[in-house]
């Protein structure tokens, strides 16, 4: 039997059924979810090194959606399923506060339904829908606290947020205009004989730079950034660890590099475009932090490093070389478990103190041992410090950098990464070590629950460092980073499993390459 | 002739996006450029002098599609209006729990996040 399908299916159909459940006995709802995003947890790991293609419906490529599994998406849908299940653990407790909790785990399941269809999908058209999809249900869930901040923020992310889904349906609309299909693989094999000068090329660059605005917006790459540090902050701590974690790379890195490597493989027909994505990238990095340093909202700060980080992401990405996709894939994964961890020990300090700032707090290590001690792991990580997996991807972007020979930019990552060293000294300094304040002495260890989905994250941050080791290399980051490196192979990849006839499904062991 | 006046429909609601300061007019703006691009994947697929895309006796697979109209953006379109109409309702319903809150329809008296 086919499992990919049930990615999308599982969190869809309980992400309807869970608003129908009973308020008064939230337990009820904080079991179907969290069983939900554990099945998406064993499927996900169950699929990985395979290649699938899934015709929705039984329609051919013409007409009809294309799903595909290959190691970019077998690699994303991990990370989606992983921390959407410690954010589902962790939100049993923390949604206590709230009040319409089927609702919360139903939108929230629609928004994992929506990036699971995103990565998954085939099809340009579809993956616009699956887009908006994710997007819709997150601008309910950022203002899903009904406060001042909250609405004010999730309006000005809904808007900037419709307005670049119109220019990714744009470009939609001029791909299928040129070149008459919408199905990637397709695509892919049309743009690959367009000869550069013709309308058709110009067309399809004019859409690659929509899509760079559309999907950098949904990014939050910096000219695009300005709704994020309102956004993110402003959502429940678990949907901002969710937010920041995978949703800014499920529709927004993911589509971005699925398009730019995959159906219009712009590392051979315009290398131009992977170096706006470098400089976009850097810009991002160097701005991110600058603003991050003179935070003192605890959550803001956090959401101000997320687009410095997704700025290493992207000029890793944008170098093109195997290396450098290499070191910016691993850093999106790893991004996702310490940024994840750190807006989950943020929302458990908030959780007790009921403040998010920083100068507040202090010597909180002292009352929330495991808070303070999976925080200080996260700070690690993010910051680059060695036994931790943040230090080994930027390394990699680093030597990726130096080894394409762009001195500069490799001189900026490592500069940022000094910078934010800075500043997560500055959080431990003042929210956990120190001094105890009076005012905090009542304050204790956040429950069990809660506890469970940090330990989980930390030691994620911890373990993911031996993905670099020859065997977890070659099964999960290896097969990721060769779709993009060898970016026209997707079109034939699909294509032939998509003409293997009444056999659908089609193994390959992909880390052979 | 139609082509520009869509571009310039787009153009006026992303115009209208940026610039306007009460909030239902934002609303407005981003509803026009969701139609322009609507209009756009219309036109698309237009054919002059074509017919729905409607098979019934009078034609078969092979005389039908060389007079009728392209029916895939028009599947794709109805689809795009139904998640703008979703879009839009959430978008309405934000603006005026706002209202409640804020007292005001105007952004520049809703600020309260900054830095």
């Amino acid at each position: 039997m086919n499992l990919m399908p049930w990615l999308i299916a599982v969190p869809l159909g309980m992400g309807f059924i869970l608003p129908l459940m009973p308020k008064r006995s939230p337990r009820i709802s904080d079991l179907l979810a969290n069983l939900a995003t554990l099945l998406l947890v064993i499927l996900s790991v169950s699929l990985l090194g395979k290649t699938a293609v899934y015709r929705v419906g039984g329609w051919e490529a013409r007409v009809g959606i294309v799903l595909v599994l290959d190691g970019l998406s077998g690699f994303m849908v991990i990370i989606v399923a992983a921390i959407s299940f410690a954010a589902t653990l962790f939100s049993a407790r923390y949604m206590d506060r709230y009040t319409a909790r089927p609702k919360y785990y139903g939108l929230f399941l629609l928004m994992v339904a929506g990036m699971n269809g995103a990565i998954l999908t085939g099809d340009m058209f579809n993956l616009y829908v699956f887009l908006e999809i994710a997007a819709v249900a997150s601008y309910a869930l950022v203002a899903f606290g009904c406060e001042h901040e909250e609405l004010e923020a999730s309006f000005k992310y809904a808007i900037l947020g419709s307005v670049a889904s119109c220019f990714v349906l744009l470009g939609v609309a001029l791909l299928y205009a040129t070149f008459g299909t919408v199905n990637m693989a397709h695509l892919s094999e049309k743009i690959a004989v367009v000869a550069p000068g013709t309308p058709a090329y110009r067309v399809s660059m004019f859409t690659v730079m929509l899509f760079i605005a559309g999907l950098g917006m949904k990014a939050a790459l910096v000219p695009f950034h300005a709704w994020l540090p309102d956004a993110h902050p402003s959502a429940p701590a678990p949907i901002s660890a969710m937010l920041s974690g995978v949703l800014i790379k499920a529709i927004g890195v993911y589509a971005l590099v699925r398009v730019m490597f995959n159906v219009v493989n712009v590392a051979e027909v315009a290398p131009g475009m992977l170096y706006a994505l470098m400089v976009l990238g850097t810009l991002s990095m160097v701005v991110g932090v600058f603003l991050a340093v003179g935070q003192w909202d605890f959550k803001r700060l956090l959401a101000y490093h997320s687009i410095s980080q997704i700025g290493y992401v992207m000029l890793g990405i944008g170098l093109g070389t195997p290396l450098g996709i290499l070191g910016g894939l691993f850093h999106l994964a790893n991004h996702a478990a310490f940024k994840s961890l750190l807006f989950l020990t943020a929302g458990a300090t908030e959780y007790r103190t009921g403040t998010r700032r920083l100068e507040k707090m202090g010597g909180l290590g002292q009352k929330m041992p495991v808070t303070a001690g999976s925080s200080l792991v996260a700070s690690m990580s993010i910051a680059g410090v060695p036994p931790f997996n943040g230090f080994f991807s930027k390394l990699i972007i680093i030597l990726a950098c130096v080894e394409a020979g762009r001195y500069g930019f490799a001189a900026w990552a490592v500069i940022v990464s000094i910078m934010t060293l800075a500043s997560f000294m500055k959080v431990q300094k003042y929210a956990f070590f120190g001094r105890l304040k009076e005012q905090w002495v009542r304050v204790r260890e956040v429950p069990f629950v809660m506890q469970v989905s940090m330990v989980l994250l930390a030691i994620l941050c911890l373990g993911m460092s031996a993905l670099l080791l020859p065997g977890p290399k070659k099964a999960f980051l290896d097969p990721a980073a060769n779709v993009l490196s060898e970016g026209k192979d997707y079109s034939s990849t699909v294509l032939t499993a998509q003409t293997t006839g009444d056999q659908i499904v089609v193994s390959r062991d992909m880390g052979e390459k | 002739m139609v082509y520009p006046l869509c571009v310039l429909l787009f153009l006026v609601g992303l115009y209208g996006a940026m610039t306007q300061k009460n909030l239902i007019k934002i609303i407005i703006s981003v509803t026009i450029m969701e139609y322009a691009v609507n209009l756009l994947l219309i036109l698309i697929g237009y054919r002059a002098g074509g017919i729905a895309p409607i098979i019934d006796r009078t034609y078969e697979g092979a005389t039908f599609t060389p007079v009728s109209v392209d029916p895939f953006p028009q599947a794709m379109v109805l689809t795009a209006i139904v998640i703008s109409l979703g879009v839009l309702a959430l978008l309405i319903a934000i603006s005026l729990r706002l209202y409640h809150r804020y007292g005001t329809y105007d952004i520049t008296e809703i600020r309260r996040l900054r830095g």
